[in-house]
């Protein structure tokens, strides 16, 4: 009886460590594709000249990044500021104002939210949010880096309110009395005591709304305009994530434009780590 | 002088009635103790007396509690003030989680306090009446959850009595303590009385001889007998007092 048991347990051990290796081997196989494929167009351009060169222009063999760059981090941090207040003032109604019933609903239909592809975020920005911003600033496209940061902020709330509102389920209700017998109201309760024990579950919302507006391609595509100026929050612009997007279809096989797209991929990557690397520490260094 | 005049207060927990028709005048500058086994209405009738029970949804409360006269059940009457004035501390501690120093300053910022020289003022003040002012005068911008249970439960003393209140409430505020601490959390509201009226619910007999001045015997939400404790524990009037004094049940 003892040892066909201990052969199944092994068995399954070995079936266990295969999946748990797969995603390791995914991880450490896309990096290393990455470098191996972006590396070489670095190389010929040069490192500095790539990064920093503002001019983006493959027919004239420039190959400069920095509009995109900034495009992408601007974008991404124009969406967090805007997603923040919205997201946290939204996960503080559900968790502590509104009525079971009504928190139900909200946190379902922000869990829709999160579901819906991006590319419906595209269309519906391009149809509404694009001509909406060209009139309200009189500009002669609203296809712009302005839409891009709104539509951004419209798919990360989703990730800042879920996590944020579990967060806040999650504050020890002591605190909170603990903060009303000394004579607070309920509002200054909620910002200066549970928000503040909330902190890091809600920096991992904001972990994550970052790691996804830094990444999207589909979504702002489509509402960005998508020419490769320096960035300007009423000017056409093209992220990281778009101009890949953009280009890879017509980049000809073996061109060092299309290394070139690589490169950006790399540099992407290499973005997204670093930022979830400096955004956790933080987040580790106040849990202290 | 009274602190508290309360008249036939009765609450319901929905259909639940948990206090049924309570009148007791509470003396101030003096230690109360409210005694009685477990869900006999004490702890419940403690959280009417500042209005912690309004954070139950469910519940209802007839009858009237009068504060330095003034009902505080009256629909305009300022619940914040009324906090602010009758301090509570909690059965578990619950120092909020941030620095020795911002628990202690919550209160006062909260009701407006803002320059560094006073808040460090109150700080420093409520730490010492807390008896906590030796042990954490070092470790005050140091997180309040690194500290002993003892020393946690004495920052929550400090913490309500930084807002300066009128009355202190403790809620079995010994009861997850050491021997040690909960003598030394005896002690302090031996002296806190001089300033302030202080009404402790427990469930050590020998603590509310030890402490009080005054005691009152609750038992299934009715209030048996209240009155000195040297009488209510020598020379109780009623039976049901004499037999939970003497250990028959409990």
């Amino acid at each position: 009886m003892k040892r066909p048991a201990k052969r199944i347990e092994k068995v399954f051990h070995g079936i266990f460590l295969g999946c748990g290796l797969l995603s390791v081997f995914f991880v450490v196989g896309i990096s290393a594709y990455l470098i191996i494929s972006g590396v070489p167009a670095i190389k010929e351009i040069g490192l500095v000249e790539f990064m920093l060169g503002q001019l983006w222009s493959p027919s004239q063999g420039q190959f400069g990044i920095l509009p995109f760059i900034l495009t992408s981090l601007y974008g991404t941090a124009g969406a967090i500021l805007i997603g923040i207040p919205l997201g946290l003032l939204a996960a503080l109604f559900l968790s502590k104002y509104a009525g079971p019933k009504t928190s139900r609903i909200i946190r379902s239909s922000v869990e829709l939210l999160a579901g819906i592809p991006s590319v419906v975020y595209g269309l519906v920005g391009m149809i509404v949010l694009v001509p909406a911003v060209q009139n309200a600033f009189s500009l002669s496209s609203g296809a712009t880096l302005l839409a891009a940061i709104i539509v951004l902020a419209i798919m990360i709330l989703p990730y800042i309110v879920n996590v944020s509102a579990t967060a806040l389920d999650a504050v020890p209700q002591e605190y909170e009395e603990g903060s009303l017998a000394l004579g607070a109201t309920r509002t200054e309760t909620y910002f200066k005591v549970s928000l503040l024990t909330a902190r890091s579950g809600i920096a991992a919302g904001i972990v994550q709304g970052v790691g996804r507006a830094l990444g999207e391609a589909m979504a702002i595509i489509m509402v960005a305009g998508n020419v490769a100026n320096m960035p300007h929050i009423f000017g056409s612009v093209r992220f990281l994530t778009t101009a890949i997007v953009g280009e890879m279809s017509y980049a000809s096989y073996g061109s060092l434009h299309r290394d070139a797209l690589f490169s950006i991929g790399l540099i992407l990557f290499i973005l997204i780590v670093l930022i979830n690397v400096v955004l956790n520490l933080i987040v580790r260094k106040e849990e202290k | 002088m009274k602190a508290f005049e309360v008249s036939e207060l009765s609450l319901w927990y929905g259909n639940y009635r948990a206090l049924h028709d309570i009148s007791i005048d509470i003396p101030r500058n003096n230690v109360t103790a409210l005694i009685g086994p477990s869900g006999c209405g004490k702890s419940t009738f403690l959280k009417t007396l500042n209005r912690m029970q309004d954070l139950c949804k469910t519940v209802r409360i007839e009858g009237e509690v009068l504060f330095e006269g003034e009902d505080i059940y009256d629909p305009k009457a300022d619940v914040n003030k009324i906090r602010k004035d009758v301090g509570m501390v909690f059965q578990k501690a619950n120092p909020f989680p941030m620095s020795i120093y911002d628990n202690v300053a919550y209160g006062p910022r909260i009701h407006g306090t803002r320059a560094k020289k006073e808040l460090d003022q109150i700080v420093e003040e409520s730490l010492r009446r807390a008896a906590l002012w030796e042990e954490a005068k070092d470790r005050l911008g140091k997180s309040a959850l690194g500290l002993s249970g003892g020393q946690q439960q004495r920052l929550c003393i400090a913490r309500a009595l930084a807002v300066k209140p009128k009355v202190l409430l403790l809620d079995e505020s010994t009861s997850a303590l050491d021997p040690i601490s909960t003598g030394q959390i005896e002690e302090l509201v031996g002296t806190l009385k001089k300033d302030y009226t202080v009404i402790m619910v427990t469930h050590n007999m020998q603590q509310a001889v030890r402490v009080s001045d005054y005691a009152a015997f609750f038992l299934l939400g009715d209030l048996i007998e209240s009155a000195p404790t040297e009488k209510l524990f020598g020379n109780p009037e009623r039976p049901e007092t004499a037999d939970y004094v003497h250990g028959l049940f409990g």
